[in-house]
């Protein structure tokens, strides 16, 4: 690498290039896209979670003023149900249940907010009064809302009559058994994980274009990745020739999963825009969001815990239920299993695990992946249960933790269940936590918070991650139906300047800046004259996009790899125009240099050259200087640290004030420190969000009743406290990719909710609480007192 | 949105001329609460005649022992109001804690009045102060005004023209939001007259309330202690997904110690 400082390469804290555009309003987020001619689109949502459409009669709205067509499941019938991403098989061996998920409801409907009908029309208001006179006739049917007895029925889907999905396990179940039947102690707890939802700042918004001049659709997404997008639609829903399809992600305002999936409003509008020549536009608001967002989590698990009498953890159990909602999302099989499950072993070397996974079909939202996406809940039962085990065994939770660690000279270390992580050393960041978090005094603080009538807790948490998802063999030996790779371009442009085309995609994440200081730092290019360019099918290269902690682990690893390309092949060229061999020239700071000499070619020298050939070596060499590249990780990156989280509990309320949060993650190097930060602090509040706020609520009728803001209490800033976040430190680079790199961009939200709970289980331990479910909500802590209290 | 009329009158006069004309005909003033009612159609009023136009309406006046506040005077003009903060900061203060910046800078007093939400913050000083309701029509007492559900006293038609308040020697609010919506899960607003106590809570039932028996206790010792054991019965009170009817009947009991506690 560069070994001249550079004030806009590795490790920079460079200001974020896109926040120009974002803080003055001047972003182009698809909903501010305004096309010729173009229509729009409203569905018709079911009111009812579970019904069957005995007639839709659309004949007056079809006939109301400005309505341009009006579209129900009938007219879709050549196309292809929404697929799933992720086949996953049972532990019989059998594939999952993988019923048909239509674009528009086939006769029944399975959520509220299942799409039924739509209507197309010149303006939005116009769709809105026609939808109006559409007439439904629902017959309603009995709503499976609690996973735990989706088995009575009724069935949503015809091809799973218990309504499960699959029955899948992993790890060695013999020798779980024989560990718990030698252990000095065994711990066992019950818990959910909560359901969310996601609520992107921009809700999801979608333009099709069709022109009939080429034959060819462009579709706007509000998306995580286009090109998965094209393949999605084009492939499967409508068995479109995918150079016909055209998939662009301009800005996105946030996604955290939610966006990663294809929607059944974006094979409308792509079918409707065909059918009308027109373009054809839909934008949600906040309340379809609510009930057409994929959510996220919704688990429910028994887990066990067996130590021997020193206090090492010898075996792990958990048997999961995992709500997949109505229909399979895209990655919706892929969450509870591979993503959850083999993460278990945590931090630790507990030798045997085993963990059983039940998928549920229920009358509500579909789940699928949401920041964190399987590794939250992983970290969430297995974080709780040794808490509650260093209470058991009055042990230290810190020290507890720490004789269980997996010691820096085990690595790479194989776990029970699958994954090998390649490094890491967790005593250090369980020592940079401790310290930061001043966890020795906190006993005076509890004093002092006493003092004041409020319980304070603390509480630890140490968490890993499979991140830079994912090796494509692995995937595909695991199930996956799509490669783990990312692609990436860089284009010298004859002046010198660099246009990147990278697969992944930016949707706050800020890879316009931390991906121009990769090249800028590779290439020793001013960062002012490099530009990314991401989110259009037409414009970047095959790409898997950005989901996962992905973008800079595989993502950047393209980009490295596609200017070693552009690197060898500038030396050839700076070889003949320095009248040197190729292994003279060295690359340094810009520049091709005869080793040894001052004699050199700037890199907008070579490029000049390779553009305007005059002097070039064209019997060896083609001109130009752009060269792409596709990287495959060799293995998942595991970056791995420790929450610690303070809180003060107001007994007569059952308030919870985090007081003190900090977070000592090993995210191997560091690209740009302050965006690391910021996503780790974004992570933290939606973790903490999660923990203590946000809770999606359905009644047994299946109606949402957590539907709006008035009700789904999202995090705010007076929420959370000043984090101290130690990132810079970098314990251990990862091992085999070439940055060095582990991913940032879950950590916050997997560590944090766990934390949060284990401090308000320490708050209220002198009333004997063992447990409180997330939210815990000032009702559930004043509730968790009042219990423990009237059972003393 | 449904089509509706749209009228922005500048007189008294034209306001009432134009709310008669139609049964259907709806006052706007802030729009916090009524235009995303329409948005979500919920609403279909033929007349929407927009109070903005109007002078002389959200003032807030200090007139003889009584602080007068305009119907159209913003959540912001009262938090901000010197007046109020020197005589009556827990108005000011209460005003400051509706929502967020832009809702208070846009929605009014009379518009939250006159809308009743059970869940509202100013129905509690309005009862607790016993501040007279002005209309265009009469005067009511803030004991009478607040009927019930989304309910007062107001006539079709019938618009709120200014709030008339009583200087109480002592007052506080203490709101326990909701943690998603920030209302009010429980308020309470305690007030010190001359000639007794009045407690008011917000919230917790189906429209404000007052509390007798914390009214007496108080009147006798204005203390918080004065309230030890002093239970609320839950029966009645609103049970939702926040907070079930036995919890807010026990942050009344908070909230109303927290309120005496801050009275200055
Ligand atoms: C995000 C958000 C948070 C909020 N948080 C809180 C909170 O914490 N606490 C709280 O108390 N409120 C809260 N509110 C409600 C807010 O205070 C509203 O402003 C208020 O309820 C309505 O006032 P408005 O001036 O906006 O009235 P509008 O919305 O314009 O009107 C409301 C109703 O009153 C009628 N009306 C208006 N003016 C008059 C009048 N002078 N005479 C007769 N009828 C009239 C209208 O016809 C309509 O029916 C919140 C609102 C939002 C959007």
């Amino acid at each position: 690498m560069n070994h001249v400082a550079n004030p806009t390469g590795i490790g920079a804290s460079v200001k974020r290039v896109e926040d120009l555009r974002f803080v003055r309003g001047k972003g182009r987020y698809t909903d501010d896209i305004r096309l010729h001619g173009e229509t729009h689109a409203y569905i018709i949502r079911s009111p009812h979670a579970h019904a069957k459409i005995a007639k839709i009669d659309t004949s007056r709205a079809a006939a109301a003023a400005g309505v341009v067509m009006v579209i129900t499941a009938a007219d879709l019938a050549k196309l292809g149900g929404l697929p799933c991403g992720w086949l996953i098989h049972s532990k019989d061996g059998s594939p999952m249940k993988e019923p048909k998920h239509p674009v528009l409801a086939e006769g029944k409907v399975r959520h509220v907010g299942d799409s039924v009908a739509v209507v197309v029309a010149e303006t939005l208001a116009a769709a809105r009064d026609a939808a109006e006179l559409i007439e439904v006739d629902y017959e309603p049917l009995p709503a499976v809302i609690d996973m735990s007895k989706a088995a009575a029925g009724p069935a949503l889907h015809e091809a799973s009559p218990n309504n499960q999905c699959f029955d899948w396990h992993i790890g060695d179940e013999a020798a779980v058994k024989d560990a718990f039947a030698k252990a000095a102690h065994v711990t066992k707890l019950e818990l959910i994980n909560n359901r969310l939802a996601p609520n992107a700042i921009e809700p999801r918004a979608y333009i099709a274009d069709f022109i009939q001049a080429t034959g060819e659709t462009t579709l706007y997404t509000s998306n995580q990745n286009p090109h998965v997008i094209r393949l999605l639609a084009g492939a499967f829903v409508f068995q479109m020739p995918e150079h016909k399809l055209r998939v662009i992600a301009p800005d996105v305002g946030g996604g955290f999963g939610s966006k990663i999936y294809h929607y059944a409003e974006e094979a409308i509008v792509i079918w409707a825009a065909g059918q009308i020549g027109r373009p054809v536009r839909w934008t949600s608001d906040r309340s379809e969001a609510f009930i057409s967002d994929a959510q996220g989590r919704d688990h429910k698990t028994v887990v066990e815990l067996a130590l021997d009498k020193d206090g090492k953890f010898i075996g792990l159990r958990a048997d999961t239920l995992a709500n997949v909602g109505a229909y399979l999302s895209t990655f919706a099989s892929v969450v509870p299993t591979i993503l959850h499950a083999t993460l278990l072993a945590g931090n630790y070397t507990t030798p045997a695990i085993y963990c059983n996974v039940k998928a549920i079909f229920t009358n509500t939202v579909p789940v699928d992946a949401y920041r964190g996406a399987g590794r939250p809940e992983a970290t969430y039962l297995l974080e709780r249960v040794i808490d509650l085990a260093a209470i058991e065994t009055k042990r230290d939770p810190a020290e507890l933790r720490r004789i269980n660690f997996i010691a820096p000279s085990q690595f790479p270390y194989q776990t029970p269940v699958a994954l090998q992580y390649d490094t890491g050393n967790y005593g250090r960041t369980l020592d940079m936590a401790l310290a930061a978090a001043k966890y020795k005094d906190f006993p005076t603080r509890r004093a002092e918070a006493k003092a004041r009538g409020k319980l304070r807790g603390i509480g630890i948490a140490n968490y890993i991650e499979a991140c830079g998802i994912a090796p494509s063999a692995v995937a595909g030996a695991l199930g996956g139906r799509a490669g783990g790779y990312e692609s990436g371009a860089i284009r010298v442009n004859p002046t010198g300047s660099v246009t990147v085309m990278t697969g992944s995609h930016s949707h706050g994440q800020g890879h316009e800046t931390t991906f121009a200081q990769i090249v800028s730092d590779k290439l020793g290019i001013p960062f002012d004259q490099v530009d990314v360019v991401h989110g259009d099918t037409a414009r970047t290269p095959f790409g898997m996009g950005t989901y996962g902690s992905r973008s800079i682990a595989v993502g950047g690893s393209a980009l490295i790899k596609a200017m070693d390309k552009i690197i060898a092949k500038g030396k050839q060229i700076a070889a003949h125009l320095l009248e040197v061999s190729d292994q003279d020239v060295v690359f340094e700071n810009g520049a091709f240099t005869v080793a040894g000499t001052d004699r050199k070619k700037t890199i907008g020298e070579v490029a000049f050259q390779a553009y305007v050939p005059h002097n070039f070596p064209h019997d060896k060499l083609e001109p130009g200087l752009e060269e792409q590249a596709f990287y495959d990780p060799k293995n998942f990156t595991f970056p791995a640290g420790t929450y610690i989280c303070e809180v003060e509990i107001d007994p007569d309320t059952g308030v919870t004030k985090v007081v003190d949060f900090t977070a000592a993650d090993d995210f191997g190097r560091i690209i740009n420190p302050m965006i690391v930060e910021g996503q780790v602090q974004g992570g933290l509040a939606q973790g903490i969000g999660q923990a203590l706020l946000e809770h999606c609520i359905y009644g047994a009728d299946g109606q949402l009743l957590t539907g709006s803001f008035m009700d789904y209490a999202m995090p705010r800033a007076d929420d959370l406290p000043m984090f101290k976040i130690s990132t810079t430190d970098t314990p251990t680079p990862c091992t085999h990719n070439p940055l060095g790199v582990k991913g940032c961009g879950e950590a916050g939200a997997i560590g944090s909710p766990v934390a949060l709970i284990n401090a308000v289980v320490n708050a209220l331990s002198e009333f004997g609480v063992k447990h409180i479910d997330m939210p815990a909500t000032p009702q559930a802590v004043w509730r968790a007192i009042q219990t423990a209290k009237s059972k003393t | 949105m449904y089509d509706f009329d749209y009228q922005r009158p500048s007189s008294m006069p034209e306001v009432k001329k134009a709310l008669a004309t139609s049964t259907d005909a709806m006052p706007l003033a802030g729009g916090q609460t009524l235009i995303p009612t329409l948005k979500q159609r919920l609403r279909k009023p033929a007349v929407l005649v927009d109070l903005q136009g109007l002078r002389g309406f959200n003032e807030v006046q200090s007139v003889g022992d009584k602080i007068v506040i305009g119907a159209m005077a913003t959540h912001a003009t009262v938090a901000a109001s010197p007046i109020l903060r020197k005589r009556l900061p827990a108005l000011a203060a209460l005003a400051g804690g509706i929502g967020d910046p832009h809702v208070r800078n846009r929605g009014t007093i009379g518009g939250s009045i006159a809308n009743a939400d059970p869940a509202a913050d100013y129905p509690a000083a309005v009862v607790a102060l016993n501040a007279d309701v002005v209309t265009d029509r009469r005067t009511v007492t803030g004991d009478a005004f607040f009927k019930g559900l989304f309910e007062t006293s107001l006539e079709q038609g019938e618009l709120i023209t200014s709030v008339h308040v009583k200087l109480p020697e002592k007052a506080a609010y203490a709101k326990f939001p909701n943690p998603a919506s920030r209302f009010a899960l429980v308020g309470v607003f305690v007030a010190k007259f001359k000639d007794g106590v009045r407690v008011a809570v917000t919230g917790a039932g189906p429209t404000v309330f007052r509390v007798k028996t914390m009214e007496e206790a108080l009147a006798k010792s204005f203390a918080a202690a004065a309230l030890d054991g002093i239970a609320v019965p839950a029966s009645g009170l609103n049970s939702d997904l926040h907070a079930a009817a036995d919890y807010r009947a026990h942050l009344i009991g908070v909230m109303a110690k927290r309120a005496v506690a801050a009275c200055s």
